[in-house]
């Protein structure tokens, strides 16, 4: 198990080095990005568009934070992980396009997402759900947001972190899956459970 | 005025839920730290508490995802105002949106826009329940999106008896994994039908921590439920341990002869519950919930 202090932009060969298990601490900018933000992004670059920002090397936080315009500027309560399951269908195809090398998310994902992070390099790591306060303290500042005509979650917000962490890398480069693990020991238990 | 007065007592609970969680919520997660060995799984529930302090300690929303606004509504024959209480409900989540702040989580299934201000169509939920006496009194859930979306209903066939009860719990687990947020509270539904199931599932998930269902068999169905669940190692947010439920409660109904419904509702560890009991005079107390 090894503990990183890493900031974006993130290279290959630093996520290829991560492995399940590692603890990981962010700095930099993270954008995050829930389904209906997927989506937008996806069918924007197949026609040819051009995102808002920038997404090679860095985080994609699944996170719908709680966001107050004060005056100027925009002041986050709520920082914590969405529940990444509902980005299975996009991920793949979102790595691959956009040269993301880090998915911050909870609960994890499916097969698909598995082999997009080895064939690209990068890594699922998951941040502590419902821990929103913790992740809200990490925040520097608000650098932009887009899309707010999806309503304040689904909106693409850019935020500068400090040591948003810890994540625990739960989805690797080279195979590693904690969910996977876990599942199928909790499947082989219900077997012996129920006889 | 009177109608002043409930929307206030409304809104100190919807506040009071987002920041901060109840007593047998707290001492449960306390001691499944105790009971873990895996470094991750007590590296996670150190992050959970130490959530919950900070966000008692600064008054800031435990989870950016404040849920969707459900009211169990237990109204007294003889408590002054009525058929307004909808109104003067939806009022209070309006207000307590910006004030808390609430984040905005309503929205239209057609055009995908966002209300703004946590009401819309059917939002807040509601749920009525006339009572005698003079007393209203009203039980507050904010449940988030991750643990509603791993609800799950079973029509079972009847012979299937008290082990297909079992396996469709263990069925929710296993699929359920650390989307919704575990540890959770576990509520199933067992009868009445299909949406009475998990209607009873739901309201279970309310019910204190620790404290177990009346009817004495339907209690051990409880401890051994926990137990089962608990043992398939799923852990805290899916990354393997010992505690994925803190516990688990039961409600049943009678069945048609033809239908075992089971349903199962968890309640992510972020259990936003209150409680509040306003007099007719408009005065009020707010309860620690369960």
């Amino acid at each position: 198990m090894r503990e990183w202090r890493v900031s974006t932009p993130l290279s290959e060969e630093t996520v290829r080095g991560m492995r399940v298990g590692d603890l990981v601490w962010l700095s930099g900018r993270v954008v995050t990005a829930r389904d209906q933000a997927h989506r937008r992004a996806l069918d924007l670059a197949s026609s040819g568009g051009e995102l808002p920002v920038d997404l090679s090397g860095i985080a994609v936080y699944h996170c719908g934070p709680i966001a107050r315009r004060e005056g100027e500027v925009w002041r986050i309560y709520g920082f914590g992980p969405t529940t990444s399951a509902r980005m299975e269908p996009m991920e793949a195809e979102f790595l691959r396009t956009f040269g993301v090398r880090m998915i911050v998310g909870k609960g994890g994902m499916g097969g698909r997402t598995a082999d997009a992070l080895a064939e690209v390099g990068a890594v699922y790591a998951a941040f502590t759900g419902g821990a929103s306060v913790l992740a809200t303290d990490s925040v520097e500042r608000v650098i932009s947001v887009n899309w707010l005509d999806l309503g304040i979650p689904e909106a693409l917000w850019e935020v500068e972190v400090r040591d948003l962490g810890p994540l625990i890398v739960a989805m690797d480069s080279v195979g590693g899956n904690l969910y996977r693990e876990v599942a199928s020991h909790a499947a082989e238990r219900m077997g012996r459970l129920l006889g | 005025m009177l109608e002043d007065s409930i929307v206030a007592g409304l809104r100190e609970v919807i506040s009071r839920a987002a920041v901060s969680l109840s007593r047998d919520v707290v001492s449960a997660l306390k001691a499944a730290r105790e009971r873990e060995d895996s470094f991750l799984a007590r590296e996670i529930l150190n992050s959970i508490l130490k959530n919950i302090e900070e966000a008692e300690r600064r008054g800031l929303p435990l989870c950016q995802d404040t849920g969707t606004p459900t009211f169990f509504v237990h109204l007294g024959d003889g408590f002054p105002v009525r058929s307004r209480l909808g109104d003067l409900i939806a009022r209070a989540v309006r207000e307590s949106t910006p004030s808390v702040p609430l984040r905005p989580n309503t929205v239209d299934p057609w055009t995908g826009r966002n209300s703004g201000d946590n009401t819309g169509r059917g939002v807040p939920v509601i749920r009525w329940f006339p009572v005698e006496g003079d007393e209203l009194r009203v039980i507050y859930l904010a449940k988030g999106g991750g643990s509603e979306n791993v609800s799950r209903l079973f029509m079972l066939n009847p012979t299937e008896g008290v082990e297909g009860i079992r396996r469709a719990v263990l069925r929710a687990a296993i699929d359920a994994g650390g989307k919704p947020c575990p540890p959770v509270i576990l509520g199933v539904g067992v009868g009445g039908g299909a949406d009475a199931a998990l209607e009873a599932a739901k309201a279970a998930t309310l019910r204190r921590v620790g404290s177990r269902s009346g009817d004495p068999a339907v209690a051990e169905l409880e401890e051994r439920l926990l137990e089962d669940v608990n043992s398939l190692g799923i852990g805290p947010m899916g990354l393997g341990g010992r505690t994925y439920a803190l516990d688990v409660h039961v409600d049943w109904m009678h069945r048609h002869p033809a239908s075992l419904p089971v349903a199962v509702s968890m309640l992510c560890w972020a259990a936003r519950r209150g409680e509040v009991v306003f007099h007719p005079d408009g005065s009020y107390e707010v309860l620690e919930p369960g």
